[in-house]
């Protein structure tokens, strides 16, 4: 590193060593070619504050502080279901990405409808879930289990809640702009989030629900 | 309750006449100094119409440099606010004996103390570090902005509406009372019932959003945007401790958004993660706390340290000596910054094996530190050294680091630190690294680069003037406290009963207002410089005889930065084409595609102001509608797809032409 | 230069380490208290064993370090006076930028130097480690076996300090009676928010936190008054949180506990404690004749208040999986405000505020806390020259003196 590397021979000069030392050919730098590197970064930051909430839960995931616990609360069958409507989910988002590698409107719109359908399925359950806790007293505010408990799958279902917002909106500017690049460029991002959030579920419903019912 | 109470409290939540500090006169003369000088500030803007052009040319720019002016300028007035507080402090332990009260009451101090820490790490040494990187940044990698020139904008914004915060708690409520890293339980809801909490929650996490999404953007910058040939291993310095740094913001934020996020739902909704009752753990909030805690003091520091090794490999004239093992120095800190956490909380009862286990990670964390030093070192042997103000503040900071470092690794040996752990030594010590280390460089910084973003040099007589005063000043300041600390005085206390303590005290107080004296010297260099910037003019745009290519293009760099991007062969790109004599195309330029300005940062950092503030103050209604204000901007800003346009080719030409002439001039005037 | 702290490592003993180092130790503070002017660094010449101990590490860890810190300062502004611009006599050489041989040193030098201070970390730690019972006295004088350690159980309230005697069965606030030349074992908590116990002269400080059990053992080896304090901020008291140490006679010492225990002063009752838990500024010293039995323990375990179920019963429940529904509404809530504490209030699930603070109800009437189960690291058994656990010296098997990695020892689990 210390010494000049690929050094030009001295003896040229002029127009020849400008052209070593400057692109003179530049063309317009596309719009967006960081974006994909960049949302994966954030990706990765919000990784890490579900990776907080899973150490939260981890260290307070037997303090019941004398009240229920996983195994008064937990519904497994119906954990599944909704397990089974986010990959549900995962799944629909791929053939949408298979229709817009194929560049055809129509399908990519249909299949993001079904993904929204399911991804609110999944909400659905997970607000019927909640509410039946917080009616039988199962409140966060019982035990330290139910508030990491509440709070690390809340903060999931709140991701997947935005997830179904920017998919809305992402419908509508398919519908206006069709699939220009910066749509699809959005439409790759929004992918990488949702199955970023099926990745994190599969890691909630192991960590959090089978292996509270084994505790 | 009568009704009109109960309307109130709706639309106003907590928020009522009794906020207003209208009893304590301290705060009330502060209040009408500062809002006088504020209004005089916006009268003047009116009358020399500047409103616009701050708007168009500043406010809503995306432009890099422009972007890393304000970050400094943030930096520099909230470092005027922390530094009264450290004042405050200082006067009012060096009265503070003999059954005297002192002039602040508990509730008044203990504000001040925890606003002072949180004001200089997160909105004086993070604007500071922040924005160095993003104007040098790009131009240091021959790129024209960053990956994503919006987000750098909105990240500055956001900065600043959690620094507005800070600053209304002085006015409207109070502040937290918790220490700067509010433990709980004290800063939970059963011990800290008030406001104080909530606007340090708050402001915290507004100001984290900015950071976390500039730390993204730079990363992406560094890796995606760098100009051909510029391999990693030929990057400059200070762009590999920004791109360490950055990983670490990016890896470390995440944590402090997770914990605060805890915090206020034990504040908000009653949750038990750091009760004392109910299975809540505190520990748990120390823990995840100094997770976040201990990288932050390496994002701090590892960009000063880049900052060092341009203005020493500059000002010696000569190649940085051991590039890479710098390179690997740095990664090696970065990596180890992670697992070094516990040695803030040795006395919380780990285990023995593991206190050790972390007090010798610290330790290792000097090796590739000290390392960089002999590197500075080695650079400055067989060098001609120019004493211009940067160099001057690096062989200070040379000094007077190391001390800091040594003090450091002693508090990093846990049965040391069981007497020396809370102690004002604790205090010297990381006022003697982020003061040597952080401080000082950010003045060797702005002395750097400062032609290179205003187009003239400051004074250099105002600026010895500030650096005589500020380096004596620290030392006085702080030796005091690490004689105290071996007398085992703890830090964080109001009142005193020991009268022997006093005269320490008072030298620190001498100490501190010479550091007064400093700032106001540095205040009127950058004064007189700019009341004389013509004869200080900087025609090259290379006034160091500097090495990295931000020096390749004028002073100030045009919008674009470089017309042609430039293709990097050696280490020291600038250097190298320099030697050869490489001359700047002068035709043949193509029009540049750049990102056009918009107000959207500053309309969805307003709003999330006004959503913090009214979580705060318990206005739900006013929280709602910030926050549905929030998504709907957000979501109209994505229908924006018009967002770049081209500099046509003839500006391009005029200006270069321009850049040709005044070289021409400068060389037939010095000739 | 990094020779000799490498072979001090390697050597890592305690006892070999003295003779040198008294050099050391008599230039720093010789040093210090030339410069000082007589001022009193309590901390490096404290009047506890373990206390005296500490100091010695900070002066050891400081000397090694200047073995690398003074040359370095030195050469920087030997550096920066030789090759300033204006001296151009000397050797300029702009592209000279690497040195495998000096890269050697620079790395291994700060290397060698942390490898040493890393062993004389690793082994002070676990000798030095609070939770150990102690070898010894002082430096002359071995622990006699056969005498137990005194014990105290120390509680931080908002802002005062409460010292229990469970030995005497006497209680002081903000005054603390050693006898000298005993180890005593400090068992200590916090009601409220975190504070660090700390007496400079006697040993280092640990945390006292509420619903955890720190200990610390230590010895004070002169008669004399000291002060204590805590130190970690905790809210606006914090300042006068101090409390006077006095070092007597072990006779004198019987005879204050005795005479304090028939001295008919008022009786530290679990209702007296729940007056004294509010918060106060600038207690005097109070001094109670009798101790309500468990007083402490139920302290740690957060049930001195009646009628509330003790940590330690409820993380029983919690092992075996929680009570089920049955422990879903058996519940009742404290509202706190920041002057008055706590008042009880009926608690509906699901209708609280953030600002009630919940606590479960007791299963049956009087809570007698679980004993915390102590963490305690035993002595070792042989008092001759420690060389640590760590460290074995060749051909030499000595067994570890304790667990070496227990990890959370704040612990309120119950014994049984």
């Amino acid at each position: 590193m210390s010494t000049p590397q690929q050094p030009l021979p001295a003896s040229l000069s002029g127009a020849t060593l400008t052209a070593g030392y400057y692109d003179l050919n530049e063309h317009d730098h596309p719009e967006g070619g960081s974006t994909l590197l960049g949302f994966w970064i954030y990706l990765m930051s919000d990784c890490l504050i579900f990776a907080m909430l899973f150490a939260a839960f981890g260290v307070l995931g037997g303090n019941f502080a004398a009240g229920p616990g996983p195994k008064d609360l937990f519904d497994l069958p119906l954990v599944a279901l909704n397990t089974a409507m986010l990959l549900f989910s995962s799944m629909t988002y791929g053939f949408a990405m298979l229709a817009m590698q194929r560049g055809t409107k129509g399908p990519v719109i249909g299949w993001l409808i079904a993904t929204a359908l399911f991804g609110a399925a999944f909400l659905s359950i997970e607000l019927y879930e909640f509410s039946h806790l917080i009616a039988e007293g199962a409140t966060p505010q019982r035990s330290a289990f139910l508030s990491a408990f509440f709070t690390l799958v809340g903060t999931h279902g709140l991701h997947v809640t935005f997830g179904l917002v920017w998919l809305a909106v992402l419908l509508v500017q398919i519908g206006q702009r069709g699939l220009c690049d910066a749509n699809r460029r959005r439409i790759l991002c929004l992918s990488m989030f949702w199955h970023f959030l099926d990745v994190i579920w599969i890691g909630v419903f192991t960590f959090v629900y089978l292996m509270g019912m084994v505790r | 309750m009568t009704s009109s109470d109960q309307t109130w409290s709706f639309l106003m939540g907590r928020l009522s006449l009794d906020a207003l500090p209208l009893h304590e006169p301290i705060i009330l003369a502060t209040f009408a100094m500062v809002a006088l000088g504020g209004l005089t500030l916006v009268a003047a803007l009116t009358w020399f119409r500047l409103w616009t052009y701050l708007w168009k040319e500043w406010f809503t720019s995306v432009d890099h440099k422009k972007i890393g002016v304000m970050y400094m300028v943030l930096g520099l007035v909230m470092f005027l606010r922390g530094f009264a507080d450290a004042i405050m402090m200082r006067i009012q332990q060096a009265i503070a004996f003999n059954g005297s009260e002192g002039y602040l009451t508990a509730h008044h101090y203990d504000q001040v103390f925890t606003a002072h820490g949180v004001i200089m790490i997160f909105f004086v040494a993070m604007p500071f570090v922040t924005g160095l990187m993003n104007f040098v940044v790009p131009l240091q990698i021959g790129a024209r902005d960053v990956s994503f020139p919006f987000l750098n904008n909105f990240s500055f914004w956001m900065t600043t509406a959690g620094a507005v915060l800070v600053m209304a708690s002085l006015f409207i409520g109070e502040f937290a009372a918790t220490g700067w890293l509010a433990y709980p339980p004290l800063s939970g809801l059963a011990y800290s019932p008030g406001v104080g909490v909530d606007y340090y929650i708050w402001a915290l996490q507004i100001a984290g959003v900015g950071t976390t999404l500039s730390g993204i953007n730079l990363i992406a910058t560094i890796v995606k945007m760098r100009a051909p040939g510029m391999s990693l291993m030929k990057m400059p310095i200070f762009t590999w401790t920004s791109l360490c740094t950055n990983v670490l913001i990016v890896a470390s934020f995440p944590v402090l958004t997770a914990v605060l996020v805890l915090l206020s739902l034990d504040r908000y909704v009653g949750t038990n993660f750091f009760t004392n009752d109910l299975g809540g753990s505190p520990m748990m909030y120390v823990n995840l706390i100094w997770i976040w805690g201990h990288p932050e003091v390496y994002i701090l520091v590892l960009p000063i340290f880049g900052v060092f090794s341009e203005v020493t490999a500059t000002f010696c004239g000569k190649r940085l000596f051991g590039y890479s093992s710098m390179v690997y120095a740095t990664v090696v800190i970065t990596i180890l910054s992670y697992v070094v956490w516990l040695h803030h909380f040795f006395t919380m009862g780990s285990g023995a094996s593991v206190n050790s286990f972390f007090g010798i990670t610290t330790m290792v964390i000097s090796i590739p530190t000290g390392a960089k030093l002999f590197n500075w070192m080695f650079t400055m042997y067989r060098a001609r050294i120019r004493y211009d103000l940067p160099m001057m503040w690096t062989v200070a900071f040379m000094l007077t680091f190391v001390i800091g470092g040594m003090t450091g690794v002693l508090l990093a040996v846990p049965p040391a630190d069981f007497v020396l752990h809370n102690s004002l030594f604790l205090i010297a010590h990381f006022h003697n690294v982020i003061i040597g280390g952080v401080v000082f460089g950010v003045f060797a910084a702005i002395n750097y680069w400062w032609p290179k973003a205003f187009g003239f040099k400051l004074e250099p007589f105002w600026g010895k003037v500030s650096f005589w005063l500020w380096v004596p000043g620290f030392w006085l300041a702080f030796s005091p406290l690490y004689v105290m600390g071996l007398m085992g005085v703890t830090r964080r206390m109001r009142v005193f009963d020991d009268p022997s303590l006093q005269i320490w005290f008072v030298i620190a107080a001498i100490g501190a207002f010479m550091i007064a004296g400093g700032i106001a010297a540095m205040l009127v260099q950058y004064g007189v410089s700019i009341m004389r910037r013509d004869q200080n003019r900087d025609e090259t745009g290379d006034p160091w005889n500097a090495r990295t290519l931000e020096w390749a293009t004028s002073s100030p760099p045009p919008a674009y930065n470089f017309a042609f991007t430039p293709i990097a062969h050696d280490l020291d790109a600038w250097a190298d084409m320099k030697r050869l004599g490489v001359v700047r195309p002068l035709d043949g330029f193509r029009p540049i595609h750049m990102p056009r300005n918009t107000g959207a940062g500053v309309i969805l950092s307003g709003i999330s102001l006004i959503f913090g503030f009214a979580m705060i103050w318990h206005i739900w209604w006013l929280a709602i509608v910030g926050f549905a204000g929030l998504l709907i901007t957000a979501i109209a800003h994505t229908f924006n797809y018009d967002r770049a346009y081209h500099i046509p080719a003839e500006t391009v030409a005029a200006t270069e032409a321009q850049r040709t002439r005044q070289l021409a001039a400068h060389q037939g005037a010095s000739a | 230069m990094s020779q000799k702290p490498a072979r001090f490592a390697l050597l890592a003993s305690m006892h070999r380490f003295r003779p040198r180092l008294a050099v050391v130790r008599t230039g720093l503070v010789g040093s210090a208290a030339a410069l000082l002017g007589g001022c009193k660094l309590e901390v490096l010449n404290p009047s506890g064993d373990v206390a005296w101990q500490q100091a010695h590490m900070v002066e050891i860890a400081t000397a090694l370090m200047l073995l690398i810190i003074v040359p370095v300062m030195a050469l920087t502004v030997w550096f920066a006076w030789k090759y300033r611009a204006g001296n151009t006599e000397a050797r300029y050489e702009p592209e000279w930028s690497h040195s495998t041989q000096l890269e050697l040193v620079i790395w291994s030098a700060p290397l060698l130097i942390i490898i040493a201070l890393g062993a004389v970390t690793w082994v002070g730690t676990h000798l030095q480690d609070p939770y150990r019972a102690l070898a010894r006295i002082d430096k002359d004088k071995p622990l006699d076996a056969r005498i137990a350690p005194l014990d105290i159980e120390v509680v931080a309230l908002d802002w005062k300090w409460l010292f229990i005697y469970p030995g005497q069965k006497v209680a002081t606030v903000n005054e603390l009676v050693l006898p000298v030349d005993r180890q005593v074992r400090f068992h200590i908590t916090s009601a409220t928010v975190m504070n660090s116990f700390y007496v400079p002269a006697m040993a280092g400080q640990i945390y006292a936190m509420p619903g955890m059990e720190t200990t610390l053992h230590a010895v004070l080896n002169k008669q004399g008054d000291y002060t204590g304090f805590s130190a970690n901020y905790s809210g606006a008291g914090f300042s006068h949180m101090r409390f006077a140490t006095h070092g007597v006679s072990a006779a004198a010492f019987e005879s204050w506990a005795a005479g304090l225990r028939d001295s008919k002063g008022a009786a530290l009752t679990r209702e007296a404690y729940l007056q004294l838990e509010k918060p106060s500024e600038k207690e005097p010293v109070r001094r109670f004749a009798s101790v309500a039995p468990d007083l402490f323990d139920a302290v740690v375990n957060l049930c001195v208040r009646p009628g509330k179920m003790c940590a330690s019963e409820m993380m029983a429940l919690d092992a075996r999986g929680g009570t089920g529904s049955a422990g879903r509404f058996n519940m009742a809530a404290l509202t706190y405000d920041k002057n008055g504490r706590e008042q009880v209030a009926s608690a509906v699930p699901g209708g609280m505020t953030a600002a009630d603070r919940l606590f479960v109800k007791a299963w049956c009437a009087p809570t007698k806390p679980l004993r915390a189960a102590s963490a305690e690291v035993a002595s070792p058994a042989n008092s001759a020259p420690l060389r640590g656990a760590a460290i074995a010296w060749p051909g030499s098997v000595t067994k570890p003196a304790g667990p070496l990695l227990s990890l959370a020892r704040t612990t309120r689990a119950p014994r049984s």
